[in-house]
């Protein structure tokens, strides 16, 4: 008790000397532990998002880029793939065709065109509201949420962008039916809209005031063309009947279409059907390629780690070198001791007890940091895993 | 109190060497130790107090032969039966007065830091004119304050020696007689003897005896 009192007594009178020891010990504990909580969480989440996804359905080029903007909604955009190719997979009675659309965004997260098997698909429910039901409803993930303080009854507007149409695409306000229960996936973070919403955002489709209308026709002028077509920015109620789209639906795009086969025999089957290097579409397994993308991180990890492992030495070298300098400085203090009649281990106690106090709080910190991590660390990776979106 | 016999101490072959034939300190005498630097002073003062042993000789204090303890009992009996009184203080600065004064219990299980102990304390401190002051650290008291409490601290565990090492070597001349003064009260209170290393002549008329060290050094050239 002795020791454990002049050492506490020692640590307390040079308390900068003691805070810096102890929080550059604590960041030594808990970088490695930290970083491998949210590795081996993202590795996790990854996998699983990918495992979730049996086949994923879009046009010929980067898989990687394919599965992150149709899983992950991030900023690659693959080459549309046209929307008959869903048909043609709902026509072999295979699996059901999931199409997602991501090429725009509002408020800084993705809009995510689908349909309502998604929301089954990924057991998605409405925390609060309800699901999309008409053309402009819009489904919101928690994350969105809380980010942009929307809830049930507020509005979004998508940003305006030119994508697959340089002069087609308008901001369209969308009122917020639905806010989705967290799920700690990338839907926390995205805008849900029928994909009808997503082609109307996109200038596929609209809806605008009658060009000739009734009162034209009564007073016989219904050959004019009328100049000013107000063409809607918002899908009401009352305007809801004017939207419509040109041309054919089986032409109209979406960024990817999720697949998901029956069984085993219709996915063995379906793969077979896309194998043709030919062929504009390809139909991969996502969760392949996510395990390739998780392997080179940990590739790359492993590297960390060895760097890691270097400058935690190099630091621990540094903090041993204080505590040893510390030690000279109080030769002094130790000689004293000594002529008092300081028992033999008396001085080693004492130094032991400051270097172990040291240690244990630095410790604590570290393990508080650490259970903080690991508390969060699904909310944080998949933030995390958003930023790239 | 002290009685050295035929004691020889050297460190090394070649180095210095030290031979007293015989000396000896009476119960609560106040000697004085005087001799050029090098000459051994404060080693006697470390051989009486068992931390060095005699390469021959014998050394018993109170009646104890020191020399013959084992490492453990010198210590224990250094930390029960000796107070030390350095130059330079020799207090922690990141202790109170107060905890400075308890560190001999601190260090050694020799000692127990009991009710009656902080009591000494309390009327030691009072008694030396820092009872006010004991919160303070070490970097908030003037130096004459600090040997106060160095003095406060030897004699806190009531030894019966006093071994003091140019215990007034830092202090101004108007605060060495005072110190002085202050260290023979206290000592004659608590009954012990005082066995004081010092370079200031013109302090050796308070002691009751002097003992020039020179003639002990074997080769001294000082």
């Amino acid at each position: 008790m002795n020791a454990l009192f002049l050492a506490f007594s020692y640590l307390r009178y040079h308390w900068a000397r003691s805070l810096v020891l102890v929080l550059v010990a604590a960041l030594i504990m808990f970088v490695p532990v930290a970083t491998q909580t949210l590795l081996s969480t993202s590795e996790r989440a990854l996998v699983a998002r990918g495992e979730a996804t049996p086949l994923l359905l879009g046009s010929r080029g980067s898989q990687l880029d394919l599965t992150m903007a149709a899983l992950y909604f991030s900023e690659e955009r693959p080459d549309p793939v046209a929307m008959r190719e869903v048909e043609s997979v709902w026509d072999s009675g295979l699996g059901v065709p999931i199409p997602v659309h991501t090429a725009f965004s509002s408020g800084g997260f993705r809009i995510v065109g689908t349909t309502l098997d998604y929301f089954d698909f990924r057991d998605l429910t409405p925390a609060s509201g309800r699901g999309l039901s008409i053309l402009g409803d819009a489904v919101i993930g928690s994350d969105v949420a809380a980010a942009l303080g929307k809830r049930v009854g507020d509005t979004l507007v998508s940003a305006p962008e030119n994508l697959f149409d340089l002069d087609g695409v308008y901001p369209l306000e969308m009122p917020i039916v639905g806010v989705l229960e967290p799920t700690n996936t990338p839907d926390d973070q995205a805008i849900f809209v029928d994909i009808k919403t997503a082609w109307v955002i996109q200038g596929i489709g609209h809806g605008h005031e009658d060009v000739v209308t009734a009162a034209d026709v009564a007073a016989g002028t219904a050959a004019l063309a009328n100049a000013a077509v107000v063409q809607y920015q918002r899908i009401t109620d009352d305007n809801i009947d004017s939207f419509h789209f040109h041309g054919s639906q089986d032409d109209f795009p979406a960024s990817a279409v999720i697949v998901v086969p029956n069984d085993t025999r219709s996915s063995t089957i379906l793969k077979g059907r896309y194998l043709d290097s030919e062929l504009p579409t390809q139909l991969i397994e996502p969760a392949g390629v996510i395990q390739g993308l998780v392997d080179r991180i940990f590739r790359i990890k492993s590297l960390l780690d060895v760097v890691t492992a270097i400058i935690a030495v190099a630091a621990f070298a540094a903090v041993g070198l204080a505590v040893f300098l510390s030690y000279r400085l109080r030769a002094r203090e130790i000689a004293t001791a000594v002529k008092l009649g300081a028992q033999k281990g008396m001085v080693l106690r004492l130094l032991a007890a400051e270097t172990i106090t040291l240690l244990l709080i630095a410790g604590s910190i570290a393990a508080i940091g650490a259970a903080i991590v690991s508390r969060n660390a699904e909310s944080w990776v998949g933030w995390l895993l958003a930023l790239g979106a | 109190m002290v009685r050295v016999e035929n004691l020889t101490f050297g460190y090394g072959a070649d180095g210095f060497r030290l031979r007293v034939p015989e000396f000896s300190l009476d119960d609560g005498e106040r000697v004085a130790v005087v001799g050029p630097s090098g000459s051994g002073k404060t080693t006697l003062l470390n051989l009486i107090a068992g931390i060095l042993r005699p390469d021959d000789g014998r050394i018993d204090v109170a009646g104890t032969e020191v020399s013959g303890l084992s490492d453990a009992a010198r210590r224990r009996f250094r930390a029960s039966r000796i107070g030390f009184v350095f130059q330079d203080f020799a207090l922690l600065d990141y202790l109170s007065a107060r905890q400075n004064i308890f560190y001999p219990y601190r260090i050694t299980p020799a000692l127990v830091l009991d009710d009656a102990a902080r009591d000494r304390a309390e009327r030691l401190a009072s008694a030396c004119g820092i009872g006010d002051k004991l919160d303070r650290h070490p970097g908030g008291l003037s130096q004459g304050e600090q040997q106060r409490v160095a003095i406060c601290r030897a004699l806190v565990t009531q030894p019966k020696l006093i071994l003091s090492d140019e215990a007034t070597g830092n202090l101004d001349p108007d605060s060495k007689a005072r110190i002085l003064d202050l260290l023979f009260e206290q000592a004659t209170e608590a009954g012990a003897a005082v066995l004081a290393v010092t370079h200031d002549h013109e302090l050796l008329p308070r002691f009751e005896r002097v003992l020039d060290f020179a003639q002990f050094r074997e080769g001294a050239t000082a």
